[in-house]
């Protein structure tokens, strides 16, 4: 921006950034810190002495969601209703502390604003605020932990692992996701988000969850070492550099068709216009 | 050549075949010089960009879908079963020096071969090229716009891919819905059941030898007829119909004929090297349970495609037979209507103007406001149906919901066409309106004169006597008149209600667009500009249809 | 009327407004101007150096792709921004592109700067044939007409078609091979009784308790791995037929189409995978709405009311496959699937 910004007083500083985006934000981490030094001073000497480290997590965890989700979700995690009687946030029982990990790591939540899908974006919350989130609502009821390191570990992946992968990833994944991990279009403005710059421990939690529209693939079925061979041969995919020069996107013919009227027809017609133009005249006749 | 004697070796040949005879018509061919005319030199250049790559890649290609183990050089793949046509194209991608090189102006070139033609096509249309003498070169020209495309899809199902595997799923989904001879059609073009193995090798023939024999034969023919027609040219001073005005095609056309071929060669190169087109090693093998988002054919079979996506489902079910109008009329019906229709337009224009003249001289779009705007419509459905078929990414980048693109367009293919028409046409008027204000008040200067009244006008200064020869060097078309009800005896004209829907035709096509000019109205019209600046009250050319209004 | 509408004439009879007369007469082709290059020899020899320099670059590219091709490693690597490439590809692909483009600009230059641009003139003759050509071709076809009797012997020219037209007939007829009659095929898939329903590219069987609420199987019977082996074309046929997709939806949420009450095992839920359309492979599942997108043609079908059809050029619902489990708890077929799988085709009823 050019123009400079005229100098405010800390009251109009606040109320001129009332509406920003992370405004609900910052008001939010305000207050749970307040709640929470708060908390700290009066809570009863012998609560503190009897709780490990865990059950202090969950309780650190049950006043974040208090705070950050309980208006969608519900005071206890059962889902809620808005003021229309619809569904805000959907209930949290039993959906484990991989699916927190991956709606809060992802940044999806907390949702900004209602729309067809909740977009993938910075997250809000820091990694122990999300552990301890994930640690209240796993202890809600049973559901899929978060996954080991060594179970999305790709560092050690062979080529036949990485073949397997690729196999299982057009199989179940490409139908949406396209076949480079590009994403692709869903009914009704939703989509399935892009898989490029995903964290291996994200994207095997989509998997053992299904966030949103996105099915379940359970351990059980597709077991770990399917997940990680997916997740080793997205990794390569994403790791490859085009042989053939610029990618356009790696979305297939449309974008192929385009580059080839605009840049094709576009530069040739270019040439046959110099080929059929008259050039510049010599004022005069001709020297001889 | 001074010397009245050929040097020995060219002696030799017209001792055989008498050279001289045919270079002496031909080797100062006059060719006009514009470059709408070089379009349908990129279809031909890409063609012969085509067959020298072409060949290339059929020393490596292996046409047969017989199951190998892959073990080639692109490790994302290494192990996994597949066709040896799949296995091939990655060794010629990955192995072969140069090979991703070739494939990939190969693929360009089909690209830009059939965007060419269709370019090259759309000139001829809105120029009305297409006239007698020509219009039976306009059906080769189609035609071989037809085989290209066919070549085309045939070329993208060779690599037997993913993607490609998905395309031919489609087509044979399609003919399937053929009713009666659907189902038969397809177990003899796929050897029996879908995927079989046998359409790799069928396909492969096809592409190499039929089609391309074809089209190397329509071209021959095509380009014979232009020069036994000479090529048409725009109106202008000293370029009439019965003349041909340009450059001699030894030595300038040589020059400027050759050298684009090396440049469309040259760009098409620089494609293949700079834009990755077909990356079938991303794709992976074909497998009739896998596909992908975003399958799509390449941009030529895209209307088709969005045809068909956008067609509600519906189906008939009767006396134990299926008539699926969901691919019948979308893909069965429509696209061979639409295409008949081009295909058949210099015959259907022929016929309504009921014009039997040759024609050397190109018209001018605006000139022919109604074929322009039927032109403009044309393409308008064409593009819809185009964007249908690539609705999924339209609406995944324009954050649209694909449910609303598919629904704005199945109206969209309807309103589309008719409002196009409808602007076009006006725009055409218009700008003949224009034409004609700059033939009669001239140019305006910007100079505002005050006259001894104090009235202000503004300085027009006429035009080049060749500018406006060029403006008005176009027919004065005027509808066909089907004469009376009856003859002087009272008999009813023959065949009456045909004549009048070609009467109707007619006027629709010429009624409203404006004559130019008579040498009365411009005499008029600058003697007055002498007189004084003022400039308004002359009477404007009228329209046919002005003009009969005000006498009945 | 008369069939050659001529407008300019006609006009002339009909609305005497509007004269024959051209308005302006042809002035004759423009005067032909010099261009710079034909008046100053120092310009000329400018071009000349410009278009040989563009020869010889052409010629020193062409020599370069030659040297790339040898000296850059096959599996050498370019990366530059978005820009990325197997280096001996791309090097020897701009050289090639690169001399070609030259070789052609110079030309094209060589002619715009250099050569005589004085326009010429060459008249034209109509299309059609003059009265004596016509004349004489058709007296020569007569009479050869005549010397063959082709007219005068109508047996011979009977026979003559007949047995021209009849040739046709193999040319069709040795054709039948290209491949069997359809018969029964697109009715059934190696679907039947008692046949497990397994993952595909794993292979695993499925117990229903493997199955969580949301989740999505892409799956196979079982009897089709072995096949591979046998025979990859039957394998392949048979895939594109007997490809599945097990879903598990809450049973409070299904409305199952009547006489189908026992094809779910607890709301788990087998369909075709093959779109009624025109055969796409369908998984695009979303598990809140129950709906299943195909990524073609984008027909919707909703898994949670008998797969009906909610969107799109569709016009059937995907066949479902009846499931039940059998002694080691694993999900299998109950039977085949009781209608044919795939696009609809005409007799298929």
């Amino acid at each position: 921006m050019s123009e400079k910004r005229p100098s405010l007083s800390p009251a109009r500083f606040l109320s001129a950034r009332r509406r920003h985006r992370s405004a609900g934000l910052v008001v939010l981490l305000f207050g749970l810190l307040a709640v929470g030094s708060a908390y700290a001073a009066f809570a009863p000497d012998d609560a503190v002495a009897d709780n490990s480290a865990q059950s202090q997590q969950i309780e650190e965890g049950k006043k974040l969601f208090a705070v950050g989700c309980a208006s969608c979700h519900g005071l206890n995690a059962e889902g809620g209703a808005n003021g229309e009687g619809k569904m805000a946030g959907p209930s949290l029982i039993g959906v484990g502390a991989a699916a927190v990990d991956f709606q809060v790591g992802t940044g999806r939540m907390p949702a900004m604003q209602p729309g067809a899908q909740v977009p993938r974006k910075t997250p809000t919350y820091t990694q122990e605020e999300i552990e301890a989130l994930a640690a209240y609502v796993a202890s809600l009821a049973p559901g899929p932990a978060v996954p080991a390191q060594e179970s999305y570990d790709i560092s050690k992946a062979t080529d036949e692992q990485i073949t397997r992968g690729g196999e299982l990833f057009r199989t179940n994944c490409t139908a949406c996701h396209n076949f480079a991990g590009r994403g692709g279009a869903l009914p009704n403005g939703k989509y399935a988000p892009s898989l490029m710059n995903v964290d291996p421990k994200h994207i095997y939690e989509a998997m053992l969850t299904g966030p949103q529209q996105m099915p379940v693939f359970s351990d059980q079925v597709m077991q770990p070492e399917d997940k990680r061979d997916i997740i080793a041969y997205l990794n390569a995919l994403q790791q490859q550099k085009d042989p053939g020069g610029f990618g356009l996107g790696r979305l297939g013919p449309v974008s192929e068709g385009l580059w080839g009227w605009l840049i094709g027809i576009g530069l040739l017609v270019c040439v046959a216009v110099w080929i059929g133009a008259k050039g510049v005249k010599a004022k005069g006749a001709k020297a001889e | 050549m001074s010397d009245k004697e050929f040097p020995p070796p060219v002696k030799y040949l017209d001792d055989r075949l008498g050279i001289a005879k045919i270079g002496r018509k031909n080797l100062r061919k006059v060719f006009p010089d514009h470059w709408s005319f070089m379009l349908g030199e990129i279809a031909l250049y890409s063609f012969i960009i085509l067959i020298l790559t072409g060949i290339f890649l059929t020393f490596w290609f292996k046409p047969s879908m017989g199951e190998v183990e892959y073990q080639g050089s692109y490790s994302l793949l290494k192990g996994l079963h597949m066709s040896e046509a799949y296995a091939s194209t990655l060794d010629i991608t990955f192995d072969v020096r140069g090979g991703l090189l070739m494939r990939q102006i190969h693929h360009w070139a089909a690209v830009l071969f059939i965007a060419a033609m269709m370019v090259h096509l759309l000139r001829i249309f809105f120029t009305g090229a297409f006239r007698k003498p020509r219009e039976l070169n306009w059906v080769i020209g189609f035609t071989m716009l037809f085989l290209g495309i066919i070549e085309g899809f045939i070329g993208y199902g060779l690599p037997d891919d993913l993607l490609s595997g998905t395309g031919l799923r489609i087509t044979q989904g399609m003919i399937g819905a053929s009713p009666v001879i659907g189902t038969y059609l397809n177990f003899f073009i796929f050897g029996g059941e879908f995927p079989g193995d046998d359409f790799v090798s069928r396909f492969f023939t096809i592409h190499v030898l039929l089609i391309p024999g074809l089209i190397l034969a329509l071209v021959t023919v095509h380009l014979f007829l232009v020069v036994y027609h000479k090529h048409t040219q725009y109106a202008g001073p000293g370029r009439t119909a019965k003349n041909v005005v340009g450059y001699p095609l030894f030595p300038v056309y040589t020059a400027k004929a050759g050298g684009f071929f090396f440049v469309v060669f040259g760009i098409t190169a620089l494609m293949g090297a700079l834009l990755q087109i077909n990356p079938v090693w991303l794709y992976g093998p074909y497998n009739p349970a896998e596909v992908t988002a975003g399958s799509q054919p390449d941009w030529y079979m895209g209307w088709l495609e969005g045809s068909v996506r956008i067609m509600p489902g519906f189906e008939s079910h009767f006396w134990g037979i299926t008539l699926s109008w969901n691919l019948i009329i979308p893909a069965l019906l429509i696209p061979p209507a639409f295409v008949t229709l081009v295909a058949l337009y210099p015959f259907i224009e022929g016929w309504i103007t009921g014009d039997k003249r040759e024609h050397h001289l190109l018209d001018r779009p605006r000139n022919m406001p109604t074929r322009t705007g039927i032109g403009a419509a044309f393409i308008t459905f064409y593009a819809l149906l185009w964007i249908g078929g690539g609705n999924d990414l339209i609406a995944t980048h324009f954050g649209l919901s694909l449910n609303n693109v598919t629904w704005f367009l199945r109206f969209a293919v309807f309103i589309g066409p008719v409002l196009a028409f409808w602007v076009v046409r006006r725009v055409a008027i218009s700008l003949q309106r224009a034409d004609n204000d700059r033939l009669m008040h001239g140019l305006e200067t910007g100079v505002i004169v005050r006259s001894p009244e104090g009235k202000y006008t503004e300085k027009h200064a006429p035009i080049s006597n060749y500018e406006a020869y060029s403006l008005t060097a176009h027919d004065r078309m005027l509808p066909l008149d089907i004469g009376p009800e009856t003859d002087d005896n009272g008999v009813r004209a023959p065949r009456r209600a045909l004549n009048k829907l070609r009467a109707r035709l007619s006027r629709f096509y010429y009624a409203d667009a404006i004559q130019k000019p008579t040498t009365h109205e411009l005499e008029a019209a600058h003697e007055h500009a002498h007189d004084s600046d003022e400039i308004h009250d002359i009477s404007e050319t009228e329209t046919y249809r002005e003009v009969t209004s005000d006498r009945s | 009327m008369s069939d050659e509408n001529l407008p300019a004439v006609k006009a002339d009879e009909e609305h005497s407004q509007v004269q024959v007369a051209e308005p302006i007469p042809d002035p004759g082709i423009e005067p032909h101007e010099y261009r710079i290059t034909d008046i100053d020899p120092k310009a000329a020899d400018r071009v000349e150096r410009q278009v040989s320099a563009m020869f010889t670059l052409a010629g020193l590219l062409a020599l370069g792709s030659c040297v790339a091709y040898f000296a850059i490693p096959r599996d050498s690597t370019i990366a530059f921004g978005p820009l990325s490439g197997n280096a001996n590809n791309m090097i020897i692909g701009l050289c090639i592109g690169l001399a070609l483009f030259l070789l052609g600009a110079g030309a094209i230059q060589w002619a715009k700067k250099l050569m005589v641009d004085e326009e010429i003139s060459e008249d034209r003759h109509p299309a059609h044939s003059s009265p004596e050509q016509i004349a004489d071709i058709s007296d020569a076809f007569k009479q050869g007409v005549a010397e063959s009797g082709f007219t005068r012997r109508k047996l011979i020219r009977r026979g003559l078609f007949t047995g021209l037209g009849l040739l046709g007939l193999p040319a069709i007829v040795l054709l039948r091979d290209l491949g069997p009659l359809p018969g029964r095929a697109l009715f059934n898939t190696i679907w039947a009784k008692g046949i497990r329903v397994v993952n595909d590219v794993t292979d695993r069987p499925i117990k229903p308790s493997d199955m969580i609420v949301g989740q999505l199987v892409n799956a196979a019977p079982a009897n089709l791995a072995p096949l591979q082996e046998e025979s990859p074309v039957e394998y392949q046929n048979a895939k594109a037929k007997a490809a599945v997709i097990v879903v598990r939806i809450k049973p409070s949420e299904i409305r199952t189409p009547p006489g189908r009450e026992n094809w779910g095992v607890d709301g788990i839920l087998c369909y075709s995978k093959i779109c009624t359309h025109v055969g796409c492979p369908i998984s695009l599942y979303e598990q809140t709405t129950h709906h299943v997108l195909c990524p073609c043609h984008q027909s919707t079908f909703d898994l949670a009311d008998g797969a009906k059809v909610v969107f799109g050029p569709a016009a059937r619902p995907l066949p479902q496959l009846p499931l039940a489990v059998d002694a080691e708890g694993y999900l299998v077929a109950q039977s085949g699937f009781t209608e044919p799988v795939g696009p609809s085709f005409f007799e298929r009823g």
